[in-house]
């Protein structure tokens, strides 16, 4: 990957953006919710498009020209998710349908067959509802703890308490966002496998929102696990990353399955196919994942340098203007964070903020964020957030922020 | 600058949903129930107190929410006082109506709910005002638990 010396020409990305030349409601939108899912770039909706009108087939099947071309676009994908990711190896991507599937793999099928009952799975006081409820499913049915390291009154993980959770010798796989979705915190990964690697564990990092907003290196920070999900990163819904470490994909079993996975099927016995298709049971989501390329291609063109360095101006322009506006409180106060600011105003309930917002075309989200435990551990019933992508302007800021001291002033 | 959500955001709503009027817990009650979304946050519970004939002699509520849900528990505390629980139940349904149509067919039944009217307009605010209407018919079913739509 080339990530020197691109110039980053804000007007030049926002034109690649169709949607946000849209009205909302006669007024210019202001698209602040990119932490849900973020909108897509013309080179992905071309390649889904193109893909669709002039080679579209069932891919790894067919024996005709259409089928060897489709599956040839899907399976560059998987070269540019190893890419991305830094992986060592093209077999090491798994495909899924989004980070939730991901999750709930890794339990699964590493949680079944690898964990064993008495062993405790660690997670963080700021995981989204996808990195708990899978693991709390594993412990019902599987006999695993599960463990949570509390967060610090900043929003950063406390390493000391994580680091007293192996104490005891249990703690087989540690899980745990690599950034939140709610506090924009990063958490250190590299020391965090550090920890769990010196005790025995191995580490799953949702990275979700982190590899939205710098360059993930899957070998860098030593992880056995690392997910995405492809909607959040400019690409369609539907298609997301499982990355793993070869050797333990090998010794999984398999989560779903059906077509795609298997080498050969009797009635007595069936095996398995090669790893990564093993975990890819039946028809995937082609032309999502043809899409994917798209929009991995397209954040290499800019490059995560450039993009890293945006959103970084752009969330310390935010924390600035929003900090200034009395009765505003910001929720997390981490040093290492992305492009994601959760508030709320002492005078009105984040729904009503987010729909008077709304009513001025900006789109923010409002309510828990899927992390009702780390609602409850912050003290409030929901928040408003706002999140930046590589489309937001400093302008879109000073309209949020203009627009909140109306709010305050219509609620007073 | 906010002229345009006064039809949902007027004076009665905001001032319910600042200082409902009724937002207790009612000391002696006959059933309760809570109302939860759980995808917003938004929690409602309800306290009602059934006269000699069947019909509500109280209603009270608490509330954790927005404005709109605020102050649509409050004015239904006054719209279904006295009522049986069947009225009650045939009241609902037309609120609901209203609050996903924006039409009221007989408005004049239930003037007391208008000030919600347009919240027809806002699809994604409509399970706010239902909410405690969620909570106080799980109330009447003898249910603990209620969630939105
Ligand atoms: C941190 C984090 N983890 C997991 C998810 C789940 O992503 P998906 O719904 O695409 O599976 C999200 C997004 O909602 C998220 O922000």
């Amino acid at each position: 990957m080339n990530d020197t010396a691109q110039i980053f020409d804000i007007t030049a990305i926002r034109a690649e953006f169709p949607i946000l030349s849209q009205k909302v409601r006669d007024k210019d939108l202001v698209f602040l919710d990119s932490a849900a899912s973020a909108q897509k770039p013309r080179a992905v909706i071309a390649a889904m498009v193109g893909a669709m009108e002039t080679q579209y087939a069932n891919i790894h099947r067919g024996l005709h020209w259409m089928s060897e071309r489709t599956t040839e676009a899907y399976e560059l994908t998987r070269d540019a998710a190893a890419r991305l990711l830094n992986a060592r190896d093209r077999s090491e991507i798994v495909f899924v349908r989004n980070s939730t599937e991901a999750i709930n793999l890794v339990a699964h099928s590493y949680g079944r067959a690898i964990l064993k009952p008495g062993q405790a799975v660690v997670i963080s006081g700021m995981e989204h509802h996808s990195n708990i409820v899978p693991w709390q499913m594993l412990r019902d049915s599987h006999g695993i703890e599960l463990r949570v390291a509390d967060i610090t009154d900043s929003g950063e993980l406390d390493m000391a308490a994580y680091e007293a959770l192996f104490a005891d010798g249990r703690v087989g796989l540690v899980a745990i966002t690599h950034m939140s979705n709610v506090l924009g915190t990063y958490t250190p990964a590299g020391r965090i496998a550090a920890i769990a690697h010196a005790n025995g564990a191995k580490v799953l990092f949702d990275g979700s929102q982190a590899i939205v907003h710098r360059r993930i290196d899957v070998q860098a920070i030593d992880a056995d696990f690392y997910c995405f999900t492809g909607h959040k990163l400019y690409g369609p819904t539907g298609i997301g990353v499982l990355w793993a470490r070869r050797e333990l994909l090998d010794a999984m079993p398999p989560f779903l399955g059906g077509g795609e996975m298997i080498a050969s099927v009797s009635y007595e016995r069936t095996t398995w196919a090669e790893v990564p298709h093993k975990f890819e049971a039946g028809t995937p989501a082609i032309i999502e994942g043809i899409g994917l390329h798209a929009a991995i291609e397209f954040i290499e063109s800019v490059g995560y340098p450039a993009i890293a360095a945006h959103e970084a101006a752009l969330t310390d322009h935010a924390l600035a203007k929003l900090s200034a506006i009395e009765g505003i409180t910001i929720l997390g106060r981490a040093q290492d964070r992305g492009g994601v600011v959760s508030f709320t105003l002492d005078q009105a309930h984040p729904h009503d903020v987010a729909t008077l917002l709304d009513r001025q075309g900006i789109a923010v989200r409002a309510g828990q964020h899927c992390a009702e435990p780390l609602m409850r551990r912050l003290g409030v019933d929901g928040t408003a957030r706002a999140s930046f992508g590589i489309y937001t302007t400093p302008a879109e800021i000073d309209a949020l922020a203009t627009t909140l001291e109306r709010i305050r002033e219509f609620f007073a | 600058m906010f002229e345009d959500v006064r039809d949902l955001y007027n004076a009665e709503i905001i001032a319910r949903g600042r200082r409902p009027r009724h937002m207790t817990r009612l000391a002696a009650f006959d059933t309760t129930a809570r109302g939860d979304n759980p995808m917003c946050g938004d929690r409602v519970q309800v306290w009602l107190k059934y006269a000699a004939d069947g019909s509500i002699a109280e209603t009270g509520f608490d509330a954790r929410g927005c404005d709109i849900s605020k102050a649509s528990a409050d004015l239904m505390v006054e719209a279904v006082q006295n009522r049986s629980p069947a009225d009650t139940r045939a009241m609902f349904e037309r609120f609901r109506a209203m609050a996903q149509s924006g039409q009221c067919p007989d408005c004049a039944a239930f003037a007391p709910l208008k000030p919600l009217a347009a919240v027809h307009a806002y699809p994604s605010r409509v399970k706010c005002a239902t909410l405690p209407w969620h909570a106080l018919m799980a109330a009447l079913e003898g249910a603990k638990d209620a969630t939105s739509e």
